[in-house]
């Protein structure tokens, strides 16, 4: 019967003691965590496309950040994007409903611009430069093919161009032998069912 | 190969998994050979049998996860086979020698997903396995018969093919009463079990091996009681030295190994002679030589960088006489390996090299 | 441990330094005895916009432009670029894109200039005669204008690296003539029959530098090439400082930071140019161009390639103009179909394959090869599991462990790999050339830095998107608190007014909101 208490009682009193160091510690290591909003946000393409049905970026991540949206509507992030959310978020990743296009770009057919500064408007992220009754043009390097000015045009004069592919863009693919494509495969099926 | 994408370079120094594999059979062969010339057909029996049933296991688990069967062929099942056979006793009977094989290939090798993603080495789990089901086969050593046969037993002809072959597939009851009662006669302690029994009994280690008749020189060259690969550290050391020729090895495992069990025995023998057992009856008894050079530098098993097999072949070199001197088992070589085995993921990631241009301490901490 | 032995014993002067790894190839230096033969001039030659490392050249030419030899036809863009020349004086029959050795396929703009067949020279750069006495800065310029990039394939722009810089005195100038990779004799033929004009250039990039002594590196398997520099030393007389230094043959001794290893001792730090540990390196097919583009005015627009390989009838060492096709070369030297061979521009160990051979001979093209397909698939074999061995760890000349930065760059773990200093890879391929599983390692490398570099650059530019949209966001917001004061100021001062007119600013103000669309609305929530 003493033993029994002596057993209780030690390891009580070391239970103890290891909570103790363990909420010394939580007290002392406390990180400041950054806000998720901006931890989402950073993971998010910044394309400003609309296409998760939030106005922006921002705020498609600060709702996310508040469990009011789930983590899937990035369209153009695609599902690598929609995998780091849920892994972030500690939630079960969901299928992506809408495959991501190329990536592309708006492009202006100048001579039928009447330069009404309706897409200048409209574009999230200031790449169409004109002014009114001039040609308006669209600045590939920054625009972020959100397609946000192709539906303000009242005279259809913007395309949607195929990202041209750079020399010095262009990497290696993952070598064609059956082990890197088995890995592939493998990766995707994880991806898919996690 | 017309358009698929091919990075430089475009050549290759010949090296093939099947020559590394087939390099190490060639240097177990002195090993394999005395064994012949110690236990007779009944180490042909187990070799034999060992190396077929891990090609077939290993046939099957390809069948079985749709691999394409050519894999047989990259010697590392058929490796792996005479691997354990060398490191059973010469009286281990066919089912044991096949259980063990099957264990060897499935759950040392396979389960993990097949050749190079095995964490232990496949063989020495096996032989674990078996030693911890079967204890009781698995330490009886017989003398070699080379050397005493007639002096002890007349009865008993292990270079005679019938003979061993009733023993292997029938059991020691298959056997007619006399020889049965003469093998009997011939079985031993093995050297390292000898002292821990003694030892255990309080007697100093010095009246222990007088009483054994031990000697440095038999030990050496291969003339005591033990697994069948494992007596003749000569034989081992000379496919060790084939192995370093050859490159298939480096030197960086069996010396940083050896050297630490010598070290500490060195040290701790000089301490308390009583107590503990002298350099020279540590290096050449048991599986320590066998481990050294053949099972510790497995390279799937083992870290990858130089600096890293130094640091495994000291943990190793430390269990293994922390197990011989205070473990409940007189021998630790394998148990060593595979508990380092554990180890070497995290090994390889502390031990890198230190990358060109970078600084010494950038390494990680 | 091995490395702190080997570090006494270099101390102790018992040992010659030696970089880690490396691995011995076979040489099949067919054309090592074989004279460099001037090659004939194409009917047309295709000049690449951009044949060094850097930014791309602009064409200053137009279609039915005469044009000369050595003629700048396209102008650097960017302070790493130079020009490019014109190899012989003909027109330019067009501009257009056009298939360069690069792994992608991918075409690039070039110039095609017909041949005339004159091949008239354009005189305009004078030969710079007194250089000892010429300031360093003009013969840097010099060798800017004449479009000198590193010929033993990196082809950096070489001025940038013939600079004097007081925070980093050179001290040591190391020509490099070692030429590791396998079949390449080009700086071997160069060597042995243009000793002195290599020598000249040495002086020149000492004299630029500032340099006080130098070495010639050249790996033990070319004697000629040896003893024709060590005869011009000797013959030269007054060079104290100048050695020629001979290495046992090794891959990758050529690669810079390797040679300069071997014979200091010393390290490049990571991120680091030689400069900084006040060496320079110059490739002696460089210093043979310097030599030409100072002493004789000639901007750079030929050089040796070997032409080499099992596949190849008739293999030689050729003084190409650059530009020249490179089909005509192999049909020069009897090599007309090319049909289940491989073409290598460059070395085995880290050339291109090419696609076919309709690719013109660009600035860093030091061989051509002709690889027959036993050869090619001896080193291309089905990939087999990792058995870590270590032997790639062994032969990595910078010490990485190829075969867990493989597995990382396999299952895109890009994270890992860069931590273990993926970046530092050369690609020099020795891990592949030993991997008994045949691992494509150095495939995999370029995967994972490439994917890297894709990641990097999407982050950028999400990042600048995110600026954008958020100083838009900014600024809609100001406009709307200017309309909105403004119209309190003139509530203000024009009370009675205000009722009259109240129907139409509001109006204008929900029109401003409406195409502003709600990111104008949703800003005070993100603020908190």
């Amino acid at each position: 019967m003493t033993g029994l208490l002596y057993a209780l009682a030690s390891l009580g009193a070391f239970a103890l003691v290891a909570g103790l160091i363990l909420a010394i510690a939580q007290k002392a290591f406390h990180i400041e965590g950054d806000p998720m909003v901006d931890k989402i946000d950073a993971l998010l393409p910044q394309t400003q496309c609309g296409q998760c049905g939030y106005p922006g970026c921002k705020p498609y991540a600060t709702a996310v950040a508040a469990g009011e949206e789930e983590v899937n509507h990035c369209v153009p992030g695609g599902e690598r994007t929609m995998l780091q959310i849920a892994d972030l978020m500690g939630v079960e990743p969901k299928t992506v409903e809408q495959e991501a296009a190329a990536p592309r770009l708006a492009f202006v057919r100048e001579d039928e611009c009447i330069g009404c500064t309706l897409c200048i408007k409209a574009c999230p992220v200031d790449a169409i430069i004109g002014a009114p009754k001039q040609y308006h043009t669209i600045i590939a390097d920054h625009c972020t093919g959100c397609e946000l000015c192709v539906e303000p045009c009242p005279v259809d004069c913007i395309d949607m161009v195929t990202k041209p592919e750079l020399l010095e863009h262009w990497s290696w693919p993952l070598p064609d032998t059956k082990r890197s494509q088995l890995a592939h495969e493998r990766r995707e099926q994880h991806a898919g069912h996690v | 190969m017309s358009l698929i994408m091919l990075s430089s370079p475009h050549a290759h120094g010949g090296d093939s998994i099947r020559m590394m594999m087939f390099t190490v059979i060639l240097a177990l062969l002195p090993a394999s050979l005395f064994s012949v010339y110690l236990f007779g057909w009944l180490s042909v029996l187990i070799i034999v049998t060992c190396m077929l049933t891990a090609l077939l296991t290993e046939a099957a688990c390809l069948k079985l996860m749709q691999r394409p069967l050519s894999a047989l062929l990259d010697n590392s099942a058929a490796l792996t086979g005479l691997f354990l056979a060398l490191t059973l006793p010469a009286t281990t009977p066919w089912w044991m020698a096949v259980v063990g094989s099957i264990f060897a290939i499935v759950l040392g090798k396979q389960v993990y997903g097949g050749l190079g993603h095995n964490i232990f080495n496949p063989a020495l789990s096996a032989r674990v396995i078996l030693l911890i089901s079967f204890p009781l086969n698995m330490t009886t050593w017989i003398i070699p018969m080379s050397i005493h046969m007639g002096a002890v037993t007349p009865t008993v002809n292990l270079y005679d093919f019938s003979q061993c072959l009733t023993l292997f597939f029938g059991g020691v009851n298959a056997l007619p009463a006399v020889i049965a009662q003469g093998l009997d006669a011939i079985s031993m302690a093995s050297p390292l079990g000898q002292v821990k029994t003694q030892a255990t009994l309080g007697v100093p280690v010095g009246q222990a091996l007088a009483a054994y008749h031990y000697n440095v020189l038999d030990a050496f060259l291969g003339f005591e009681a033990g697994s069948i690969g494992e007596t003749s550290a000569l034989a081992l050391l000379i496919g060790g030295i084939f192995l370093l020729a050859r490159h298939s090895i480096t030197w960086h495992i069996p010396f940083a190994y050896l050297g630490t069990v010598a070290l500490l025995s060195a040290i701790f023998s000089s301490i308390a002679p009583d107590q503990f057992t002298p350099p020279m009856f540590h290096l050449f008894a048991g599986g320590l030589m066998l481990c050294a050079f053949f099972m510790a530098t497995d390279p799937v098993s083992s870290p990858v960088t130089p600096n890293g097999q130094i640091v495994f072949g000291i943990g190793c070199g430390i269990i293994t006489w922390s197990i011989r001197s205070f473990g409940g088992y007189p021998e630790g070589a394998m148990f060593s390996v595979l508990l380092m085995n554990c180890a070497v993921p995290l090994i390889d990631h502390y031990f890198r090299p230190r990358v060109y241009g970078h600084a010494k301490e950038k390494g990680d901490s | 441990m091995p490395a702190m032995f080997r570090n006494i014993a270099q101390r102790l002067g018992m040992m010659a330094h030696s970089f880690p790894g490396g691995v011995h190839p076979d040489q099949h230096k067919l054309t090592g005895a074989s004279p460099i033969e001037v090659c004939e001039l194409a009917p047309v030659h295709i000049l690449p916009m951009k044949q060094h490392i850097g930014a791309p050249c602009s064409p200053l030419v137009t279609v039915g432009d005469k044009v000369l030899r050595g003629q700048k036809i396209a102008k650097s863009e960017g302070y790493v670029s130079v020009p490019v020349h014109a190899p012989t004086s003909g027109t330019v029959v067009k501009i257009e894109e056009h298939p360069i050795a690069h792994p992608s396929g991918m075409g690039m703009a070039s110039i095609f200039i017909e041949t005339d067949g004159d091949d008239a020279v354009d005189q305009t750069l004078e030969p710079i005669t007194d250089w000892q006495n010429t300031d360093p800065a003009v013969l840097r310029e010099r060798a800017r204008m004449c479009g000198l990039a590193g010929l033993g394939g990196a082809v950096f722009p070489t001025f940038i690296k013939l600079v004097r810089d007081k925070r980093f005195p050179i001290e040591t100038v190391i020509l490099n003539g070692v030429e590791c990779e396998p079949y390449l004799t080009s700086d071997h033929r160069l060597m042995a029959e243009y000793a002195d004009e290599i020598l000249t250039g040495l002086h020149m990039i000492r004299h630029m530098v500032g340099a006080s002594s130098s070495l010639i590196a050249i790996e033990d398997n070319k004697p000629e090439a040896i003893a024709a520099m060590r005869e011009a030393l000797a013959n030269a007389g007054d060079l104290d400082n100048v050695r020629v230094v001979v290495l046992p043959t090794r891959y990758p001794q050529g690669g810079e930071k390797q040679l300069i290893y071997s014979l200091t001792g010393l390290e490049i730090p990571a991120g680091k140019l030689p400069m900084h540990i006040g060496i320079v390196c110059q490739n002696v097919a460089t210093t043979k161009a310097l030599h030409d583009a100072i002493l004789l005015g000639k901007p750079l627009s030929e050089r040796v390639v070997t032409l080499s390989g099992d596949a190849l009838p008739d293999p030689a060492n050729l003084l190409v103009r650059i530009g020249t096709p490179v089909r005509r070369l192999f049909a020069r030297q009897g090599l007309d179909d090319f049909i289940g061979l491989q073409i290598v521009h460059g070395g085995p160990m880290m050339g291109e394959r090419l696609k076919g051979p309709d690719i013109p001979v660009v600035k860093s093209t030091n061989g051509l090869l002709a690889l027959g397909s036993d050869a090619m698939s001896a080193a291309h074999t089905v990939e087999q599991p990792c058995i870590r061995c270590g032997h790639c760890s062994e032969a990595c000349p910078v010490s990485l462990v190829p075969n867990l930065l493989a597995d990382q760059c396999r299952s895109d773990q890009f994270e890992k790999a860069e931590d273990y200093q993926l970046f530092d890879c050369i690609e020099c391929g020795c891990c592949s050339y030993v991997c008994p599983s045949n691992i494509p390692l150095v495939h995999y490398f370029r995967y994972g830095k490439g994917q890297i570099a894709l990641g990097r650059r999407e982050q950028a530019f999400a990042e600048a998107s995110r600026t954008r949209s958020e100083s838009r966001d900014a600024r809609i917001e100001r406009e709307k608190a200017e309309k909105a004061a403004r119209r309190s100021r003139v509530r203000k001062t024009h009370p009675p007014k205000a009722d009259a007119n109240q129907s139409s600013p509001p109006a204008k103000a929900a029109d401003a909101t409406a195409n502003s669309g709600a990111t104008a609305d949703s800003t005070p929530e993100e603020k908190q």
